[in-house]
């Protein structure tokens, strides 16, 4: 470990991975609410086309490519927002034009070697200059920033569109704001993840983190913790084996998504057979309905008959005597 | 709280229009709820009942006439947090998990900027709002996890949260399983005694026959009928000797195939012979 800290150019890695693990998640579980997950893909192929013109005009490729993907997530939500069906169409062409259009300028331009276009495809970690790295902070920390302050605005927004217009929320802007975020964390995670493997570090985190959380908030540090982990680990271990950097993250993050899943698998299992049902009566326990109701580990069983009935999805649960070993949903809880 | 000698209506419609794009689906709509009313707003489906709160909400195309809320023209009604919109519960997206507190907290958010966190105000009108539709003990559990009637209630308990003067409900009882639309009757009987100003688009009346103080029935994008819950059946009584009106409440009419019918008669016809 103090080996690998002691090269610069590790330790700009690991920054630049500790930032992408941080914003790509946090804006990432806002787009699967919306059922957007593939949208991040889009404009990172878009955003190619940027880093293309970077590289030709001499400019920084990091704020080219953030002009780009800012472009492309605008015209998103625009074409999304306008309703028509054609619209699907539209985002196919932006997103593909894109993508060729970064090949053939990257191919054509004089530093453009098949190396240089594959880090900006797939990530490497030799690619972040110092110079990036300042530009990088700032961009991650707006998108920490404006994300945790508005993160329950935009939940509302992504919840429930309908009931956000009618309270009169401006849903269009936060959609826009919220397409802006993704670009902005889009080039933040090109040089650790790569533009075509963004989109997994934004979804995958959060998928495993929906089979550990109970709550949209606890979700949230779930998977940021998860990406964090998943960023950083990656770019560790492409240093090990020697392999490019986005695909060591997006395999890690993989690789713990498949854990969670067995482990939650194994935990449904144990909770299906400790799980007996109650019988059906056609009342609903609550504060009002009579039966004392008896706290019982996180949650309130009520006494029915000399039976202990706890409310689960649809129906109620035998909790049966207090002493019950109930393992699995204490292991659950934790 | 306000103090006015004659309060304008809630909702006062002048022959508005609604409709989306070319399509007129609500015309020439006379409406005035006021404060302490009960409405229902029946018909059957494809009747415009949606449509014509939607188009109050300004979530569909006001395509003429005149609509003001608390007094104020539609266009220049910024007061949103008056009005509490339920809207039928497959608007939310259950794609991530949140907790019931979680979405009864968005009700809160048109009351401060965007830069203010929580209050413990906002806190405790939360766990009231939760408490009122009869889910306190449930407040930290998933919303995916409950019945569809419960969901109900989290969506209104989010409408009270924003301490609205006027519910408007989409279709609360619809699709719900007996246990739980009793609770969910029992919830607005009480708002009502506690004088809760709602309009319940409904299409059955049967769930909320206690609590409802006023009928108003479309067809075809009018109103036709409009009167107190005796008047409704006294009305109902009348028709029920012609022929199947569609002010049954429990059973919900198809829309007469208008053009479709005669082509199917001639098919049966050939059909047959």
């Amino acid at each position: 470990m103090g080996e690998i800290l002691a090269l610069e150019f590790m330790r700009q890695a690991l920054v630049a991975a500790l930032f992408a693990g941080v914003a790509a998640p946090l804006v990432g579980v806002f787009l699967v609410q919306r059922r957007m997950s593939l949208i991040g893909d889009g404009m990172g192929h878009v955003a190619l086309a940027g880093v293309a013109v970077g590289i030709l005009t001499g400019q920084q490729p990091v704020l080219t490519a953030l002009a780009a993907a800012v472009f492309a997530g605008v015209a998103i939500e625009l074409i999304r927002a306008s309703g028509r069906t054609s619209g699907d169409i539209a985002l196919a062409i932006m997103f593909y034009g894109g993508i060729a259009l970064g090949v053939v300028l990257i191919a054509r331009s004089s530093a453009g070697t098949p190396a240089n276009l594959t880090a900006y495809l797939f990530g490497a970690i030799l690619t972040t200059s110092s110079g990036d790295i300042a530009v990088l902070a700032v961009l991650a920390a707006v998108v920490l920033v404006v994300t945790l302050m508005l993160r329950q605005r935009f939940f509302a927004v992504a919840n429930d569109e309908e009931y956000a217009r009618a309270a009169g929320m401006p849903v269009l802007g936060y959609n826009l704001l919220l397409a802006v975020l993704t670009a902005v964390t889009i080039v933040v995670s090109m040089r650790a993840v790569g533009l075509l493997l963004i989109s997994a570090l934004m979804i995958i985190p959060n998928a495993t983190a929906q089979l550990l959380a109970r709550s949209f908030r606890s979700s949230l540090w779930w998977a940021v913790g998860i990406g964090v982990a998943s960023s950083v680990g990656g770019v560790l271990l492409s240093y090990e084996v020697e392999t490019p950097s986005g695909g060591t993250i997006v395999l890690v993050a993989i690789a713990a998504f498949l854990a969670v899943s067995a482990a939650a698998m194994v935990r449904d299992r144990l909770r299906r057979a400790v799980h007996a049902r109650a019988e059906t009566h056609d009342h609903e326990h609550g504060p009002d309905c009579g039966h004392e109701a008896v706290a019982h580990e996180d949650h309130v069983d009520y006494l029915h008959d000399g039976h202990l009935h706890a409310a689960h999805e649809g129906h109620y649960d035998e909790h049966g005597g207090h002493a019950e070993p109930d393992a699995a949903a204490g292991a659950e809880a934790r | 709280m306000r103090v006015s000698s004659d309060p304008p209506p809630l909702i006062e419609l002048r022959s508005a229009s609604f409709g989306y794009g070319e399509r007129r689906v609500v015309s020439d709509v006379d409406l005035t709820v006021e404060r302490g009313e009960v409405l229902a707003l029946l018909g059957p489906n494809g009747c415009g009942k949606s449509t014509l709160v939607r188009g109050v909400l300004g979530l569909v195309e006001q395509q003429g006439g005149e609509v003001r809320l608390f007094g104020v023209p539609r266009e220049r009604f910024r007061d949103y947090t008056r009005v509490g919109y339920v809207p039928q519960h497959h608007s939310l997206s259950a794609s991530v998990r949140a907790t019931i507190t979680e979405v009864v907290e968005v009700g809160r958010l048109p009351h401060r900027p965007w830069w203010k966190p929580q209050s413990r105000l906002d806190r405790d009108v939360v766990r009231e709002a939760i408490a009122a539709v009869g889910l306190a003990d449930r407040a930290h559990e998933e919303v995916a996890r409950l019945s569809g009637g419960q969901q109900r209630r989290v969506l209104i308990a989010r409408a009270l949260a924003g301490r609205p003067d006027v519910l408007v409900m989409d279709e609360p009882t619809a699709g719900v399983d007996t246990a739980s639309s009793e609770a969910l009757a029992q919830v607005l009987e009480r708002l009502a005694a506690e004088g809760t100003s709602m309009v319940v688009v409904t299409h059955e009346l049967e769930a909320l026959r206690d609590v409802v103080s006023r009928v108003v029935c479309m067809e075809s994008g009018r109103v036709d009928f409009d009167g107190t819950t005796a008047q409704y059946a006294a009305h109902q009584a009348a028709h029920d000797h012609g022929s199947s009106h569609h002010h049954d409440p429990t059973y919900d009419a198809p829309p007469e195939p208008v053009i479709g019918a005669p082509l199917d008669r001639t098919h049966t016809g050939g059909s047959g012979g």
